[in-house]
C-alpha cells in the first residue's frame, strides 16, 4: 500500500504514515462491524442451545440488533457517580478499548497481509494483553463502589494469572516455529504433521498445549465458565456496574473485541491461520482470508458453545487451575518441547 | 521526519510524566503516570530498534510490576498529610541517590561514547550484527559470553522468590484445607441420603 501511494506523488514517509493509517482503518472498521454481529451470533447461539429464539425483531432475523443496542445505548445520558474519580472513571474505558484493538495489527489475515509485519509480534501480542488489565482495575477503583471494586480484584488476578501459562504456552510454539514473528509461524505450520496437516494442533507435544491455551483464553477473556467477575449473584454486573451510555459499550464491545482476538490467535497459532487445514492444492483456491476468517468464526462458535453449557467455576477452582495445574504442566511441556526439539532438530 | 516526531513525542511525554508521578498528590495517580513513563520508554525503546527490549519493558514492567504497585497503593489506606511531612528529613538520603544515579549514567554513557565496551558503534549505530533480528543477538550474547551471569541473575530471583514466600506463608492451625480429589470423587449416590423421618421427631446425620 505504500508503494501506491508513493505513485500519488508522496515522499515515502508520508507515503508510509498515510498506508498506516489505511490499514489501520482497514482493520479497525470491519472489526467494530464483526464485533456487532458477533455479539447477535453469540445471542443467536446462545438462545438456541436453550431452545430459545433470541434476537429476532430488529431487521431480517434480528440481525440488525446489536446496531439497535448500540443506537439505544448512545443515546443515554453518560452518569459519572459523584464519589467516583472522574478523570480516570473516564479513561478506563477507553484503554480497554483501544488495548482491544492494538493487538490486531500484528495477526496476518492473509500472506503478508498484516499491518506490523514486526519481528517480535508474539511479544507484541502478550505485551498488549497484559495492558488490559488496566482498563479493568481503573473501572473498579475509580467507580467507588465496592461491587466494582471486587470485581476488579478478581478481573485482574484472574487475567494476571491466566497470562503466566500463556506465556509459557506461546513459548512452546515459539520454539517449535523458531520465530516470533506472527507471519512466519503460520509459514512454518505448512505440513506441519506428516506433511499433510497444516497446524500445531496435529502435533501430539503440542495439542495439549492447545486444549491449555483454549481453556486460558476463556479465562483470560473473562468468558463463561470463568466470568466470575459479572458473578451476578454476587457482584451485581461487574467492574462496569457504574458505567452508563457510550462509556458501558465501550467495555462490551472492547470484551467481544477481545474474545475474536482469542478466537484468532488460536487460529494463527494452533490451527494454521490462513492456510488450509490440509495442505492439498485443490484447498490453495479458497483464499486464506476465508480459511482465516473460518477459523476464527469456528472458535467463535466454540465459546458461546462454552457459554451455553459449561456451569460457572469457583474463584478458588479457578485460581487452583491456573497455578496448580496449568503452571506446572506448560512449565514441563516447555521442557519437553525443547528437549525433543534438542534431539532432533538441533542434535550436535 | 516521522522518526523525529516520534522521537520528540515519546521523549517529552516520557520525562513529563516521569515528573507528575513524583509531583501528583493522589498516589493512584502517580502509578499510572509511571506506567505511561514505562510505555513511552518502551517508545524509545524501538525507535532505537531494541523491538525486543521495549516488548520486554511493556510484559514486565508494565504488565507485571505496575499492576503489583497499582494493587498494593489502592489497597493501602495511605495518609497523604503523613507522607509528605517526612520530605524535608528525607531529603538529604534523596539527593544522594539522585546524585549517584547521575553519576551512573554519566559514566555508563562516558564508557559507551569512549569505546570500551564492545556494545556497538559509539554513534549508536550498528549496536547489532546486521541480518540478524534482536532476539538472536541477544540471545546468542546471553547464552555465550554472559552465560554465568545470566544464571546468577535467575538464581538470585529463584531465592528471592522463594524468600518472599517463606516471609509471608505463615501455617494457621484453625485453616481447613480443602481436598479436591475427594471432591471430585463424590458420586451422588454416597453423597446423598435417603431418610424417611417420623412426624415429630428430627433426622440424625
Amino acid at each position: 500500500m505504500t508503494a501506491f501511494f508513493q505513485t500519488l506523488g508522496m515522499s515515502y514517509e508520508w507515503a508510509w504514515f498515510v498506508a498506516t493509517i489505511c490499514g489501520i482503518l482497514l482493520i479497525a472498521l470491519p472489526l467494530l462491524l464483526g464485533v456487532a454481529m458477533i455479539i447477535y451470533a453469540d445471542r443467536k447461539i446462545w438462545a438456541a442451545m436453550a431452545l430459545r429464539r433470541g434476537p429476532n425483531v430488529v431487521g431480517p432475523f434480528g440481525l440488525l440488533q446489536s446496531f439497535a443496542d448500540g443506537l439505544k445505548v448512545f443515546l443515554q445520558e453518560t452518569i459519572v457517580p459523584s464519589a467516583a474519580n472522574k478523570g480516570i472513571f473516564l479513561i478506563a474505558p477507553v484503554v480497554t478499548f483501544t488495548v482491544a484493538l492494538m493487538a490486531w495489527a500484528v495477526i496476518p489475515f492473509n500472506s503478508g497481509a498484516v499491518l506490523a509485519d514486526i519481528n517480535v509480534g508474539l511479544l507484541y501480542v502478550l505485551a498488549i494483553s497484559s495492558l488490559g488489565v488496566y482498563g479493568t482495575i481503573m473501572a473498579g477503583w475509580a467507580s467507588n463502589s465496592k461491587y466494582p471494586f471486587f470485581s476488579a480484584m478478581r478481573a485482574s488476578a484472574q487475567m494476571i494469572s491466566y497470562e503466566v501459562s500463556i506465556g509459557f504456552i506461546l513459548i512452546c510454539v515459539v520454539l517449535w516455529a523458531g520465530t516470533f514473528n506472527m507471519n512466519d509461524i503460520v509459514k512454518a505450520q505448512e505440513g506441519h504433521v506428516l506433511g499433510i496437516f497444516n497446524g500445531f494442533v496435529f502435533n501430539p507435544l503440542l495439542f495439549p498445549m492447545w486444549v491449555m491455551f483454549l481453556i486460558s483464553s476463556l479465562a483470560e477473556t473473562q468468558r463463561a465458565p470463568f466470568d466470575l467477575t459479572e458473578a451476578e449473584s454476587e457482584l451485581v454486573a461487574g467492574y462496569q456496574t457504574e458505567y452508563s451510555s457510550m462509556a458501558f459499550a465501550a467495555y462490551w464491545l472492547g470484551e467481544y473485541a477481545n474474545v475474536l482476538l482469542m478466537c484468532a490467535l488460536n487460529a494463527t497459532l494452533f490451527w494454521g491461520g490462513w492456510l488450509p487445514p490440509l495442505d492439498i492444492p485443490v484447498l490453495y483456491l479458497v483464499p486464506g482470508f476465508v480459511w482465516f476468517l473460518l477459523k476464527v468464526l469456528f472458535f467463535f462458535f466454540v465459546f458461546s458453545w462454552v457459554k451455553a453449557t459449561v456451569p460457572r467455576y469457583r474463584y478458588d477452582q479457578l485460581m487452583r487451575l491456573g497455578w496448580k495445574v496449568f503452571l506446572p504442566v506448560s512449565l514441563g511441556f516447555v521442557v519437553v518441547v525443547s528437549g525433543y526439539l534438542m534431539l532432533t532438530r538441533y542434535a550436535v | 521526519m516521522i522518526h523525529v516526531i516520534a522521537f520528540y513525542l515519546f521523549a517529552v511525554m516520557t520525562i513529563a510524566s516521569g515528573a507528575i508521578t513524583i509531583l501528583s498528590r493522589n498516589p493512584v495517580h502517580s502509578v499510572l503516570w509511571l506506567i505511561l513513563a514505562f510505555f513511552n520508554a518502551a517508545g524509545l525503546m524501538i525507535l532505537v530498534g531494541a523491538e525486543f527490549i521495549a516488548m520486554l519493558l511493556v510484559i514486565v514492567y508494565v504488565g507485571a510490576v505496575a499492576v503489583l504497585f497499582l494493587f498494593v497503593v489502592m489497597m493501602l489506606d495511605i495518609d497523604f498529610a503523613e507522607l509528605r511531612a517526612g520530605f524535608v528529613k528525607n531529603f538529604p538520603l534523596g539527593m544522594l541517590v539522585a546524585i549517584v544515579l547521575l553519576a551512573e549514567m554519566v559514566l555508563g554513557i562516558g564508557a559507551y561514547k569512549t569505546g570500551a565496551l564492545q556494545l556497538g558503534a559509539p554513534d549508536g549505530t550498528a549496536a547489532q550484527p546486521a541480518g540478524t533480528s534482536n532476539i538472536e543477538a541477544i540471545g546468542a550474547l546471553l547464552y555465550s559470553r554472559y552465560l554465568f551471569l545470566f544464571e546468577a541473575a535467575g538464581l538470585i530471583l529463584l531465592v528471592a522468590m522463594i524468600g518472599a514466600i517463606v516471609l509471608t506463608h505463615r501455617q494457621r492451625g484453625d485453616t481447613r484445607g480443602q481436598k479436591i480429589s475427594k471432591q471430585i470423587s463424590r458420586r451422588p449416590d454416597e453423597a446423598t441420603v435417603n431418610v424417611k423421618p417420623e412426624v415429630g421427631k428430627g433426622v440424625s446425620l
